[in-house]
């Protein structure tokens, strides 16, 4: 069957979660098409996409792309689909994706499986493995209809290394269909650091952190182990930090090899987000927390005093290599 | 204007999941009897947003819509006490057992019913099956432009302007009326039901309507005009076991912990 997956970039830096989804439809496409579409981005980027395992790209590069929001991008995307007969849409769990995929499965009489951890094709079934009731919930799920989109979580499936070999067409899209809605202005937060998506280490805080100050304890751990600082909902929510810290169910999936949760209680939305990290530390002052149940290793103590003291004693480590 | 909000009537999210059991054969998820039910958190800040809109432009009428049991009756009452001015049950056997399609076709067709809704709104998703379809659903059906993840609502001139939630910001979008809204969490907490609108509640109106009573055929909703089927439902496996970290003093437990992330090779 031929998979289209949906890809996300901002300014040309292709997001990982998109070659994730490249390796997914590469195994359910098996020796037929993966076709990319990149609306907004440009040529170099195509080729990207075919080391990573398209087959072929669609890329609407012309400048009426550029900043294209999601009314055009389904008619657009709709079309595509159509036209090529894909079977299966694939798309993040991010906002882009997930304003996008419903809509475009209603446009196109498909069914739609959103936060998907799984998808497997079963002798031409498609079978639909997604998280619900806030995480602590698995249903599979399958479809009556031809065709399905579906959202993926990051961090679920490994990208393919890129392969500088592959070649493939690149086909530009001719004109870009009008859009109901208009963009007045976008606000992007500072992108200078590195972002949560990609790091490898979080040290994330919670409301037991107590207030903005908190995040202060936090940082000089981060810097160190060369992470970034996220945090649950309720210091977003409570304006101690930006919302683009929230990891969790409705905020960012991360996927980190070192998750430290500090002041978190680890309700299932918030572990919706970090559950699939490598290792989870917990500090928590309530031995109780449900944190610890899915943390490696566990620190029962105010983090005012524990983190401090783990920062100075990893620095005073011998360096490894 | 005339805005209608869909909302959905579940059990209590926040409820610790010891509060629920997974029934593998029903492939269904089961509360624990009497565990509280509420309007789901996210439908009950776009009745937030929808009373936001309305102390802007006087005269405004809100709808309240929930599709479920009798017992959904409770999200209507709640969102009339929050200040809606009438209320719509969908309830009828035949809806059982429908998915986001059979659910999104049901209140769109409420909505039609209504005559012209200027502003749908929903939640970003329900926080019981957390899948976030039924909004593009409506806007789809009804072949309206929608706008998602709002942080702010604002409607000028027929026009409704919204702050969309990005991953590393917002967006500031608009749109013409008539329109579908979804709303996210930071638009900030919702208020309480008051007193006096509590009081008003009980004598607005709700009306109960049935698939016949929105010309659908019980072919088009529940398991029959469902788009998917659940295979399985089960609950994810746990494999941790967590280490605890003791030592007199918690500076000395931060120090034991680099030791052991340092052997475990984690640092
Ligand atoms: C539909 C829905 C979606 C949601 N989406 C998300 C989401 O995306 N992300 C998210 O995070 N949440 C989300 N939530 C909220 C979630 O359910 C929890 O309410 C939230 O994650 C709790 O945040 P917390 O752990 O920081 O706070 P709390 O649950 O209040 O926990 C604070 C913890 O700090 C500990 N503590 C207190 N003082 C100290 C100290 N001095 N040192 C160390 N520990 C201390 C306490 O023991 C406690 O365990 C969602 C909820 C719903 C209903
Ligand atoms: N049974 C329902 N009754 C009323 N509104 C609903 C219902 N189900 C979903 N919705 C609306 O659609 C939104 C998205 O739901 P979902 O696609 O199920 O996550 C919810 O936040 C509600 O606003």
């Amino acid at each position: 069957m031929t998979v289209l997956v949906i890809v996300e970039h901002a300014d040309n830096k292709l997001a990982t979660a998109s070659f994730e989804q490249l390796a997914l439809a590469r195994g359910i496409a098996g020796k037929q098409n993966v076709i990319a579409l990149l609306i907004g981005g440009e040529r170099p980027v195509a080729q990207t996409l075919l080391a990573r395992g398209a087959d072929s790209v669609i890329v609407g590069s012309a400048a009426v792309f550029n900043g294209y929001n999601s009314d055009g991008w389904v008619t657009c995307a709709a079309q595509v689909v159509r036209e090529h007969n894909a079977s299966l849409v694939l798309a993040a769990h991010t906002p882009s994706g997930a304003d996008l995929a419903p809509r475009l499965a209603f446009r196109l009489n498909a069914g739609c499986a959103t936060g998907c951890v799984k998808i497997e094709n079963n002798n031409g079934t498609l079978l639909f493995t997604r998280a619900a009731h806030g995480g602590n919930v698995r249903e599979t799920l399958h479809f009556k209809t031809d065709t399905a989109v579906a959202t993926v979580r990051a961090g679920v499936y490994d990208a393919l290394p890129a392969d500088t070999t592959r070649r493939g067409e690149i086909v530009e899209l001719s004109d870009a269909p009008a859009s109901r809605i208009r963009v007045i202005e976008r606000k992007r937060e500072d992108s200078a650091g590195l972002r949560l998506e990609d790091a490898k280490v979080i040290i994330a805080g919670g409301r037991g952190i107590n207030g903005p100050e908190g995040f202060e304890v936090l940082k000089p751990l981060a810097e160190l182990l060369g992470g970034v600082v996220g945090a649950s909902r309720v210091p977003c929510d409570l304006g101690w930090c930006s919302h683009a810290m929230q990891i969790g169910l409705t905020g960012k999936t991360v996927t980190p090899e070192l998750y430290i949760a500090v002041g978190i209680s680890g309700a299932s939305h918030h572990l919706a987000g970090c559950g699939n990290a490598k290792t989870i530390v917990a500090i928590n002052t309530d031995k109780d927390a449900a944190i610890f149940r899915e943390a490696k290793f566990g620190v029962v103590g105010d983090f005012a005093k524990v983190v401090p003291a783990l920062t100075a004693a990893i620095s005073a480590l011998p360096k490894t290599i | 204007m005339h805005l209608a909000v869909c909302i959905k009537y579940i059990p209590d999210p926040e409820a610790a999941f010891s509060m629920f059991s997974i029934d593998e054969a029903a492939k269904k998820v089961v509360p624990a009897s009497g565990l509280k039910h509420v309007v789901s958190p996210f439908d009950e800040q776009a009745i937030e947003a929808a009373l936001r809109i309305r102390e802007a432009h006087a005269g405004t009428r809100i709808t309240v819509i929930t599709f479920g049991n009798e017992l959904s009756r409770n999200a209507l009452k709640h969102g009339l006490a929050m200040g809606a001015d009438d209320g719509v049950l969908l309830s009828d056997a035949a809806f059982d057992d429908g998915d986001s399609y059979t659910t999104a076709s049901v209140l769109s067709a409420a909505l039609k019913k209504l005559g012209v809704i200027d502003l749908v709104l929903t939640g970003r998703q329900a926080a019981d099956g957390d899948a976030g379809i039924v909004g593009a659903g409506i806007a789809e059906l009804l072949d309206r432009p929608l706008l998602t993840f709002a942080k702010s609502v604002a409607i000028e001139n027929s026009v409704v302007r919204v702050e969309r939630v990005l991953e590393d910001g917002t967006e500031t979008l608009e749109t013409d009326l008539p329109a579908v809204v979804t709303v996210s969490n930071e638009i900030g907490a919702p208020r309480a039901p008051s007193l006096r609108e509590t009081m008003r509640a009980a004598r607005k109106p709700v009306q109960m309507w049935k698939a016949a009573d929105l010309g659908l055929d019980a072919a088009m909703v529940g398991a029959a005009g469902a788009r998917s089927v659940r295979e399985k439902l089960f609950a994810p496996s746990k494999t941790v076991q967590c280490e605890f970290i003791e030592a007199v003093t918690p500076e000395k437990q931060g120090a034991r912990l680099a030791a052991r992330l340092r052997e475990a090779k984690v640092v």
